[in-house]
C-alpha cells in the first residue's frame, strides 16, 4: 500500500530531476520498514485467529492460516461446547466475548457522553464566563491530570466497595462520569479561540447563558466535540486497571479484562494461541472500524496543541 | 499531547462592550462578582467529580499510608511505620530498580526512533495514510498488544523466534528469561508508542518556519549542523513533552506486565505498580499499598520537575 505510494513518488521526481537519489530511497526505505513493524503483526493476528489451533506448531512460519477454520471465533463467542473447545486446544471453560463486547461498549459510551458534555460545559465557564477565582479552579482541575490513576484508584475502589457498588456497571462508570480534565482542557482551548460576536448578539436579544451554550456554543463546537469524543472512547475502550478492580463480574466485565481471564484460563503447556489471538481481533475491531471511518480525524488530532 | 499556549482572552477582549452594556442595562447581574452564579452552574458536574474522584482520594489516600488497614474493619493509625517498611523492603528496591530499567529502555529507544521517523516523515513523505499506519499500534489497548507480542514472542513457534533461528541465532526466552523480560516489555511499549511519539515531535518539525531554514541554507549552513545547531535546539519543548509523558507513563507500567509475566521470572518484572496492586488486592494491604502509591507519586512529581525545570520545557525559542 505505502510502498506504491512511495515509488510512484520516487520515480515521478527522480527521473526528471537527478538520476537518482541515494538519500531519499534509503529514507522511503527506512520508512516503509517502520510502517510494516507497525501494521504487520495485524495481519499475523488474523491470520492465527484463523488458523486450527493444533496445525500451529507445525506450520509455525507458514504465512497462511494453517489448517484454515473459524473455531477460534466460534470459541471466543461461546458457541463451541466444554469438549469441542478442548479436542480443539481451548480450556473448556465458559467464555462469552458477546457479554464483554456489550460491556465494553456501555462502559465506553456512557462515560464518553458523559464526560465530554460535563467537561464541555465546564470549559464553558472556564472560558466564555467572567468570574472571581475562575483561573485558580481552571489550574486545580489541569493539576489533577499529573495524579497518577493508581494513586486515586486505591482510596477510589474504597469508596466503590463502601457504596456496594463492586461489580457492577454504575461502579465501573462512576468515576469517569462527571469530568476528565484533558476533556475539560481541550475544549476549554477551542471555546477560547470562538469568536466572541454571534454571543454578544443572542445576550442583547435576552438569551439566557444555558441557551446560548446550546444553541450557539456547542453546535458550533461539532468538530471538536467529535474529536474529543472519538478519542475519549477510543481512551476507555482500552481501560485496564480500573475494570480488572472493580468489574470481575460476567456482567461487569469488559473487553480487556475478559481477554486477560482468556488468557490465564489457556492450558498452560500448550496455549489456544488460535483462541487468544481471535479473542485479541474481537477486542481490537471496534477501534479498527472507527480509525478506518475517522481515521483522518485521529490523526490530525495528534499533535494538537490548542492553537490550531 | 498537548501544551499550554497562551491565548487571548475573549472575555478580557469583550471588556469594552461589556462596560456600555453594563451601564445601559444595569439589571443584567454581571457587576461585582462577575458570571459567578452561572458559572457554578455550568462547572456544577464537573466539581463533584473532581472533588469526590481526585481531592478526597489524594487526601485519603495519603492518609492511608499512615494506617495498617486490612480493608476488613477500620484503619489503624501507625504513623511512619509503613515508609520505615518499606525502606529496607527489597521487593520494592527491586520493584524501583527493573521500573527503573524499563524506564531507561524506553526513552532511549523510543524517542531516538520517534526523532528519525519523524524526520524521515517531514522529510519524504507527509502521507496522513503513513501517518495513519505508524498511529495503529497505540490506538490498541495495552492488553492486545502484550497479547499479539505475547505470541509472536513464544519461545517455541513465535514467528520472531522462527526468523531468529533462520539467521543463525539461538532462540531467545523473551518472556522466560530473567535478563530479557524487561527488555521485551519494554519492547512492546516501544511498539506501541513508537507512532504516537513520532506523529507528535511530526507536529513540532512542522511547526518551525520555512524561513529559518532558508536563512540557515543561505549561511551556508549544511543539514547535519541545521539539523544540530537549529531543528534539535527549536523542537525542544517538543521533545522536553515527548520526554515528560513518555517518563511518567512508563513509570506506571501495568498492563502489559500483568496480562503477560505477572512479575516473573521470579521479580524480573515486578514493577512499582504492579507490586503496589499485589501488596493492596492480592495481599489486603492497603495501608502498605497506599504508601507505595505514594512514593510512586512523588518519584513522577519530581521526575516532572526536573524535567521542565533544567530542560526549560515550557518555553519556545521560537517567539
Amino acid at each position: 500500500m505505502t510502498t506504491l505510494a512511495s515509488t510512484k513518488n520516487g520515480s515521478r521526481r527522480g527521473p526528471l530531476r537527478r538520476p537518482f537519489n541515494w538519500r531519499r530511497a534509503i529514507a522511503l526505505t527506512l520508512l516503509t520498514l517502520a510502517v510494516a513493524v507497525s501494521i504487520l503483526p495485524f495481519y499475523w493476528v488474523l491470520r492465527t485467529a484463523l488458523s486450527s489451533n493444533g496445525s500451529l506448531a507445525a506450520n509455525s512460519a507458514n504465512l497462511l492460516p494453517a489448517d484454515f477454520n473459524l473455531g477460534a471465533f466460534k470459541r471466543v463467542f461461546g458457541l463451541q461446547s466444554a469438549s469441542e473447545a478442548i479436542a480443539e486446544g481451548g480450556s473448556g471453560a465458559s467464555i462469552n466475548f458477546w457479554q464483554y463486547l456489550w460491556n465494553s461498549l456501555v462502559f465506553s459510551g456512557i462515560t464518553t457522553a458523559c464526560a465530554v458534555f460535563f467537561s464541555s460545559m465546564a470549559a464553558y465557564a472556564f472560558s466564555r464566563l467572567r468570574w472571581k477565582g475562575r483561573d485558580a479552579v481552571f489550574s486545580l482541575f489541569l493539576a489533577t491530570m499529573l495524579v497518577p490513576p493508581i494513586f486515586t484508584a486505591l482510596p477510589n475502589f474504597l469508596l466503590i466497595k463502601n457504596l456496594g457498588l463492586l461489580n457492577s456497571m454504575l461502579g465501573l462508570v462512576l468515576p469517569y462520569l462527571f469530568m476528565t480534565p484533558f476533556a475539560i482542557f481541550f475544549m476549554r482551548q477551542f471555546f477560547l479561540n470562538m469568536s466572541r460576536e454571534v454571543e454578544e448578539a443572542a445576550m442583547l436579544d435576552g438569551a439566557k447563558h444555558w441557551r446560548i451554550f446550546f444553541q450557539i456554543i456547542m453546535p458550533n463546537a461539532a468538530a471538536p466535540i467529535a474529536t474529543l469524543a472519538l478519542l475519549t472512547f477510543m481512551g476507555q475502550w482500552n481501560e485496564y486497571f480500573w475494570p480488572l478492580l472493580v468489574g470481575t463480574s460476567e456482567e461487569s466485565r469488559v473487553l480487556t479484562v475478559g481477554l486477560g481471564v482468556f488468557k490465564s484460563q489457556s492450558p498452560q503447556g500448550a496455549p489456544d494461541w488460535s483462541g487468544l489471538m481471535a479473542a485479541t481481533l474481537v477486542s481490537a475491531t471496534p477501534v479498527l472500524i472507527l480509525f478506518a471511518i475517522f481515521g483522518k480525524r485521529i490523526v490530525n488530532s495528534i499533535g494538537f496543541n490548542g492553537t490550531k | 499531547m498537548t501544551t499550554i499556549t497562551k491565548q487571548p482572552d475573549p472575555g478580557l477582549a469583550a471588556g469594552a462592550p461589556r462596560k456600555s452594556r453594563k451601564r445601559g442595562k444595569p439589571s443584567d447581574g454581571f457587576r461585582g462578582i462577575g458570571d459567578l452564579k452561572v458559572a457554578l452552574f455550568f462547572i456544577a458536574p464537573a466539581m463533584v467529580g473532581l472533588i469526590l474522584f481526585y481531592l478526597v482520594p489524594t487526601i485519603r489516600g495519603i492518609y492511608l499510608s499512615f494506617t495498617e488497614y486490612s480493608i476488613l474493619g477500620d484503619p489503624e493509625w501507625i504513623g511512619t511505620r509503613n515508609y520505615e517498611r518499606i525502606a529496607k523492603d527489597p521487593l520494592f528496591w527491586n520493584a524501583l530498580g527493573v521500573t527503573t530499567e524499563y524506564v531507561i529502555i524506553n526513552i532511549v529507544l523510543q524517542t531516538a526512533l520517534a526523532l528519525g521517523l519523524a524526520i524521515l516523515m517531514h522529510r519524504v513523505a507527509k502521507s496522513t495514510l503513513i501517518r495513519g499506519a505508524l498511529l495503529m499500534p497505540y490506538l490498541m489497548a495495552n492488553v492486545i498488544a502484550a497479547l499479539l507480542w505475547f505470541w509472536m514472542l513464544d519461545y517455541q513457534i513465535g514467528i520472531i523466534n522462527q526468523i531468529i533461528e533462520w539467521t543463525g541465532l539461538p532462540r531467545v526466552a523473551f518472556f522466560g528469561s530473567e535478563q530479557w523480560a524487561i527488555p521485551t516489555q519494554a519492547l512492546i511499549n516501544t511498539w506501541r508508542h513508537m507512532g504516537y511519539t513520532a506523529l507528535l515531535i511530526f507536529a513540532g518539525l512542522q511547526a518551525i518556519p520555512n524561513s529559518v531554514y532558508e536563512a540557515a541554507s543561505i549561511d551556508g549552513s549544511k543539514a547535519v549542523s541545521t539539523f544540530w545547531r537549529i531543528t534539535l535546539p527549536l523542537l525542544r519543548p517538543v521533545l522536553v513533552l515527548v520526554l515528560v509523558v513518555t517518563v511518567i507513563g512508563s513509570f506506571q507500567v501495568f498492563d502489559t506486565v500483568a496480562v503477560t509475566t505477572a512479575g516473573g521470572p521470579v521479580n524480573a518484572t515486578r514493577v512499582l505498580q504492579f507490586y503496589i496492586y499485589q501488596r493492596a488486592f492480592n495481599e489486603q494491604d492497603f495501608g502498605y499499598g497506599s504508601a507505595l502509591a505514594v512514593i510512586l507519586f512523588l518519584i513522577l512529581a519530581i521526575v516532572a520537575f526536573i524535567q521542565m525545570k533544567f530542560l526549560r520545557g515550557n518555553q519556545s525559542d521560537l517567539d
